[in-house]
């Protein structure tokens, strides 16, 4: 393999690494679509000069941008996301109903079987659907339509549909998450849907048995056991080992386990990565100190690393969508902070460099493994 | 000839300079300068009113000659001096923010 090609959205703009396998030396083009929120970039798994970028403004709404040569030049595909049928109401922060209305995309996921296929989640949270690069996109209303989108509520963030995971072993099945709603699994193509939420807990939902409401911050998934899934919650680090079935808390020795991130090491499925958060109201890092945990147990046993991190006056976080891995060996492991940085680790998060420490804030970061 | 000022962002996207100039059917009203602006850039459909709804999105404003026209219908004639490339009809982003 040549060499990765890291793909950075931030608040005003989106920036573009790239280095060879040793991921020692970085060339960085961008800003592209200077000014404006790139909420999130991805490359096609099937084509990776297929590059998607969901590109958006408080004025002037939203934009889906597509590459053809691996983000050298970009045309603006279709930005036309209308709700299926009558949208109805979710929950408000206060627990009234509030009608439903399209704020962005948070997240783009080219699809694993076809290379004109992309999936869109989106604020006020649901899946979108492309089968022609882009161009045209329908809601896959299921979701919506499980029955449970009344009792849906925004996170801080809005509501939005923020993570999107395919099965690869098949290709009927694919998860979904939702802040604040929760995780939910469809096995039908995105038809119909479950609410996968048994075993977690929050405290703001005063039923413990609550099918939804949970602020699900992030899931992830190694390709080689699509069964078991890793979920940083709102507070708790969970696993599921029956497709979401039942999750488990792994927070173990964790500093504190609120958290935005999540990743699965491309070549061992029981090593993750977290970055731990202070708190709920206090969007940074413990102790001023910026440490990613690794489990290499699944979870529950967590060592801090801190090599090429800075570890005192250090007040930043790492949101959602902001931490990837390539799949080199060793496997290299990366995220992006709201200060602005970027940080990668050529050896499986043992040390770490800034490879950008100035951008605007991060919004996400993913990577491509070219060949 | 009609004249449409755009803010920098939408320029960016559209790839255009800031001032364009394009005939539109009279009577000309700020729908038949949408329709025709959106015709000739589609990029621009969803960035300054709705797709479906058509209604101007909260954060842009509509001036000309030194007239704040948002408010006005869509479907009210635009001032003479807009109809006739006198003056510049200029689509603004609201300052919002610090």
């Amino acid at each position: 393999m040549s060499g990765v090609r890291v793909l950075v959205g931030t608040r005003k703009g989106a920036f573009i690494f790239t280095s060879d396998g040793k991921r020692t030396k970085w060339e960085i083009s961008g800003p592209h679509f200077p000014g404006w929120e790139i909420y999130h970039v991805k490359g096609s798994p099937l084509n990776p000069d297929r590059i998607y970028a969901s590109q958006c403004s408080g004025w002037f709404g939203q934009l889906i941008q597509r590459s053809d040569d691996g983000g050298k030049t970009w045309e603006p595909v279709g930005n036309q996301f209308t709700y299926d049928g009558v949208p109805g109401t979710h929950q408000w922060y206060d627990g009234t109903p509030h009608p439903w209305e399209f704020k962005r995309v948070w997240h783009l996921e080219p699809s694993r079987t076809d290379a004109e296929a992309v999936y869109a989640g989106v604020e006020d949270a649901a899946l979108f659907h492309s089968t022609d690069g882009g161009t045209s996109w329908q809601e896959l209303s299921g979701l919506r339509g499980h029955g449970s989108g009344p009792k849906w509520a925004p996170g801080a963030g809005g509501m939005c549909l923020h993570t999107i995971m395919q099965d690869p072993s098949n290709p009927q099945r694919m998860y979904i998450a939702i802040s604040a709603a929760g995780a939910f699994r469809t096995d039908d193509g995105g038809k119909t849907w479950t609410p996968i939420n048994r075993g977690l807990n929050s405290n703001y939902i005063p039923d413990p048995n609550a099918e939804v409401g949970h602020c699900v911050h992030h899931l992830a998934m190694h390709p080689s056991r699509p069964s078991t899934l890793f979920m940083q919650k709102h507070w708790d680090v969970m696993r599921s080992d029956n497709a979401g079935d039942l999750w488990t808390e792994v927070s173990g020795n964790l500093p504190t386990d609120f958290g935005f991130v999540i990743d699965v090491h491309a070549h061992e499925p029981e090593t993750i990565y977290v970055v731990p958060i202070k708190s709920d109201a206090e969007h940074y890092v413990h102790e001023g100190k910026l440490r990613v945990y690794r489990s290499r147990t699944g979870g529950n046993e967590w060592e801090a690393l801190t090599r090429g991190l800075p570890q005192e006056n250090c007040y930043v976080n790492v949101l959602r969508d902001a931490m990837a891995v390539d799949a080199l060996d060793k496997c290299g492991v990366y995220f992006g902070t709201t200060g602005g940085q970027v940080y990668a680790s050529n050896d499986a998060g043992d040390s770490w460099t800034a490879i950008a420490e100035h951008l605007p804030a991060v919004l996400s970061v993913e990577v491509q493994t070219l060949p | 000839m009609i004249r449409v000022v755009l803010p920098g962002p939408l320029c960016a996207i559209a790839r255009v300079e800031r001032e364009l100039e394009f005939d539109v059917p009279g009577p000309v009203t700020q729908r038949r300068v949408l329709d025709a602006l959106e015709q000739r850039f589609p990029v621009l459909r969803g960035t300054i009113r709705d797709h479906v709804t058509q209604q101007r999105r909260p954060f842009v404003r509509f001036f000309a000659c030194e007239q704040d026209l948002s408010l006005d219908s869509p479907d009210a004639p635009l001032p003479d001096a807009v109809a006739q490339g006198r003056e510049p009809f200029l689509v603004v982003g609201a300052t919002a923010g610090g």
